[in-house]
């Protein structure tokens, strides 16, 4: 076992645990989003950042890889924490308005306001639908593809996958999207029940575009059946 | 090409080739790196080898063609050895002067390199104030070594390092040895190369252990590993043998970016000759030391420099960090320990061991020993490679040794460690040179580059260009990293546009701590560098650019306007040059530019002789 202080707080967590783990078991708050139980820690979203260590070497580091240290002084809600989410939260309001789950967190966390330019996209490169697809359905339909401002996921050469087999594993676990893409159930949805008719992936080619990386779209393939 | 049997063949091959060496021929040493040959080396090359075979004085004046000696500002250049006769920028013609005179053992004062001050030629290279200054230790070594052989290697003392550890049989005491030296990596980071080595030495030896040399050479304008990689690359093999005995890893990996295909030859050329003298394989010299070297080439992603990233490149997937801890050390290539050093650090350990620690330590200052090699770049005289010891202020390199500024325009700030660094301003140039300075500064040591900007460089401008660059080569894993360069670049851009305002330089400011603070790794921790250090010295430019809309340097384009004064004497040679057809005019008449179809190139300003184009 390991020991250490998560706010003051002694925790023992077993060796290889991280420290999001060691928090969220002491019942510390941090929010998340590239993080999912079962699906391998990324470190993406760089919203669960906690601070450890002591003045002047205090570091930030993303809780949900780092591996829980023997001693080690954690600290989940200092000002250097609350500061830096805030700014994260309110880069991704600024990218991604749409996202309910986004919007939450930001109104959570008191932002009110975001000062960028406004921009309307809907993917923020989590990557949890990739590794959904590699680590759970044992796919590895889907990948990053390109770096900084070119990156974006999708399917080889943006063709359907043969790999693909339209289990919609990457739309259950999307952050930014799972609200919108509703399948056939209206009580459910987001974007005005279109998604029985027309929904939205089909009118545009792109895969990308609408993060929906099925080709036919399952909502039609639903309907068909029925 | 025989292979080495043992310790004692390789002293034997040493002494016989030692014979055959003859130091008072003269020799022709014509630096052919990429610079070199980019400014017309191979041509210098041809016609000395011509003219040395048709006047049949081949028994006389012998060539030999080197990697970059690192004066680029004077390429391509002759170096006549021995008495060491300096010719810069040389073309074929006083080629064919220089090989008749050295045949006569004349030397033309002509073609001389003239001191700066006096407009007195100089006659050897070591009085030249540019060489005077630098303690050449790796450098020096890159005009005496032909790269493509091994013997000017071994003649020259190479190799002799690893008889030395080998026969001392100790590897506690070579990773001792290192920690004794001081040698910090100089990849940028700065970390202990002993400390690292020990750590890496500790390891289970189960499945075998990596060793990485980086040659990954990003940062746009330096080049000093590059010149080691193509003009000594078996100081790299020995270094890494070394390692290899010291730490007992069994694999070697040059990971090298393929933007360097000289460096790939020559380096490939050292890897196959080491083999078939032995002195790579299984068993080197009958020691038991068993140690190979593969080349792996990089795919052009600055990223890559980055150790996790490189490790994930070298594993064939896509070249992304990831968190440390566990340091590569502990996992690295397919889950094995791996030590990573940077070229240069690779170069030094065969020079500590043919020193010794103690000598070497001496060189720098207390906790940063040795020399560092730097790529003197930008708005200074003699731009070139520059090596010299730590701990050497900034001064004494701009001025001294780089010659201070092009023009009557004064300097104003040094870039140093390359896009992640940042800008120190001319009145902390008696800053010494080393990592922990630089580091309090604002800036980095990085892996060497520096950059000179004068009065007609615009600080936003710079801030911006390092961020586009940053924004581009980020590989997006992290949302702070991708997002905040790509934002902060929005709002410089902003600022060079007049479009600014105050909140914003604020949210700026903002961004660069939290993205700073937040990302994975070192490009994402280092991005906000340029932005934050010239924020601290130069905060004034920003609040020109926002409050006023107007740009001092006269650099941002938006910013600023294009006339024609008084002095005009009617030459009409801008109005010839000018491409958007903007410049009207009649001979000898003053011109007038039209601000509508001004594209703002500044090529008037360029061509006029009277000094008649104002822009503000």
């Amino acid at each position: 076992m390991i020991n250490l202080f998560i706010n003051g707080l002694p925790v023992s967590v077993e060796e290889g645990s991280t420290l999001l783990e060691a928090a969220r078991f002491l019942g510390f708050p941090i929010p998340t989003l590239c993080h999912k139980d079962g699906l391998s820690p990324y470190g993406a979203c760089r919203l669960c950042v906690v601070e450890i260590g002591e003045e002047p070497k205090a570091k930030l580091v993303s809780s949900c890889t780092y591996p829980a240290e023997e001693g080690l002084k954690v600290r989940t809600a200092s000002s250097r924490v609350v500061r830096a989410r805030r700014m994260v939260l309110e880069l991704l309001l600024a990218s991604c308005p749409q996202s309910k789950i986004i919007q939450d967190l930001a109104s959570a966390h008191g932002i009110r306001q975001q000062r960028f330019k406004q921009e309307h996209e809907d993917c923020i490169l989590c990557g949890l639908c990739v590794r959904m697809c590699q680590e759970q359905m044992m796919a590895k339909a889907i990948g990053f593809r390109s770096r900084g401002e070119k990156r974006s996921i999708g399917t080889p050469f943006d063709i359907k996958s043969e790999e693909c087999r339209l289990c919609g594993g990457c739309m259950y676990v999307c952050p930014a999207c799972q609200l919108r893409c509703t399948y056939t159930e209206p009580e459910r949805p987001i974007c005005g029940g279109c998604a029985n008719l027309t929904p939205p992936c089909l009118e545009k080619r792109q895969f990308d575009d609408m993060m929906c990386f099925m080709d036919p779209c399952v909502a039609c393939e639903i309907q068909k059946e029925g | 090409m025989a292979s080495l049997n043992s310790i004692h063949h390789l002293k034997a091959f040493l002494g016989r080739l030692l014979g055959q060496r003859d130091l008072n021929t003269s020799t022709l040493v014509i630096p052919a790196g990429t610079c070199g040959r980019a400014s017309g080396a191979d041509l210098l090359i041809e016609t000395a080898r011509q003219e040395i075979l048709d006047r049949g004085l081949s028994e006389k004046v012998l060539v030999r063609t080197t990697g970059c000696h690192g004066f680029c500002e004077m390429e391509p250049s002759v170096l006549v050895e021995p008495d060491r006769t300096f010719y810069p920028k040389a073309d074929a013609d006083s080629m064919v002067r220089i090989v008749d005179a050295v045949a006569r053992g004349d030397v033309l004062e002509d073609l001389l390199f003239k001191s700066p001050e006096t407009a007195q030629p100089i006659r050897s290279a070591d009085d030249v104030p540019f060489f005077k200054g630098q303690n050449r230790t790796i450098l020096s070594h890159n005009e005496r070594v032909d790269p493509t052989s091994v013997e000017t290697y071994i003649e020259n003392g190479g190799y002799s390092a690893m008889v030395s550890v080998l026969e001392q049989g100790d590897p506690r005491w070579v990773v001792e040895e290192v920690k004794r030296s001081g040698l910090r990596g100089r990849g940028g980071a700065g970390f202990p190369t002993g400390l690292k080595w020990e750590l890496l030495a500790k390891q289970p030896n189960g499945n075998g252990k990596f060793l990485v040399c980086n040659a990954d050479e990003g940062d746009p304008g330096a080049y000093m590993d590059r010149s080691v990689l193509e003009g000594n690359p078996h100081s790299i093999i020995e270094g890494m043998l070394i390692g290899a005995f010291a730490t007992g890893a069994t694999e070697g990996i040059v990971y090298v970016r393929t933007e360097y295909p000289l460096a790939i030859l020559n380096l490939k050329m050292a890897l196959r000759q080491a083999y078939e003298l032995g002195l790579l394989g299984d068993n080197i010299l009958r020691t038991g030391l068993s140690f190979g070297i593969s080349l792996v080439k990089g795919a052009g992603a600055f990223v890559c420099g980055e150790e996790t990233a490189m490790i994930r490149s070298i594993e064939g997937k896509m070249g992304e960090p990831r968190q440390r801890p566990p340091f590569p050390v502990k996992r690295g290539i397919e889950g094995k320990p791996t030590l990573i050093n940077n070229v240069e650090t690779w170069a030094n350990i065969p020079i500590i061991f043919r020193m010794g620690s103690e000598e070497y330590a001496k060189t720098g200052t207390n906790g940063n020993s040795g020399t560092k090699i730097f790529s003197l770049v930008g708005k200074v005289k003699n731009t070139g490679l520059v090596e010299v010891p730590m701990g050497i202020t900034i001064k004494e390199i701009v001025y001294d040794i780089g010659g201070g500024p092009v023009g009557k325009v004064r300097i104003k700030a040094i870039q140093t460690g390359g896009p992640s660094g940042g800008c120190i301003p001319a009145e902390r140039f008696d800053l010494p040179i080393d990592y922990d300075s630089l580091t309090q500064a604002g800036s980095m040591m990085g892996s060497g580059g520096m950059i000179v900007m004068d009065e007609n460089t615009c600080m936003v401008d710079v801030a911006r260009y390092f961020m586009n660059f940053l924004k581009d080569e980020s590989c997006g894993k992290c949302f702070t990293c991708r997002k905040g360069t790509q934002r902060m670049f929005e709002l410089l851009d902003d600022f060079s546009k007049g479009k600014g305002t105050l909140a914003q330089l604020d949210l700026l400011e903002e961004l660069a701590q939290v993205v700073k603070d937040t990302t994975m790794c070192g490009l994402g921790q280092t991005a906000p560098n340029p932005v934050l250090s010239t924020l601290r010295y130069f905060r004034n430019e920003y609040l020109e650019h926002i409050e006023k809309a107007r740009c001092p340097a006269g650099v941002c384009k938006e910013l600023i306007t294009y006339s024609i004064n008084d002095k005009c004497v009617g030459c009409q040679a801008c109005l010839k040059a000018c491409a958007a057809g903007a410049i009207t005019g009649e001979k000898k008449r003053q011109h007038v530019i039209n601000p509508e179809l001004c594209i703002k190139c500044g090529v008037c300003k360029s061509v006029c002789k009277v000094e008649a184009i104002d822009v503000a």
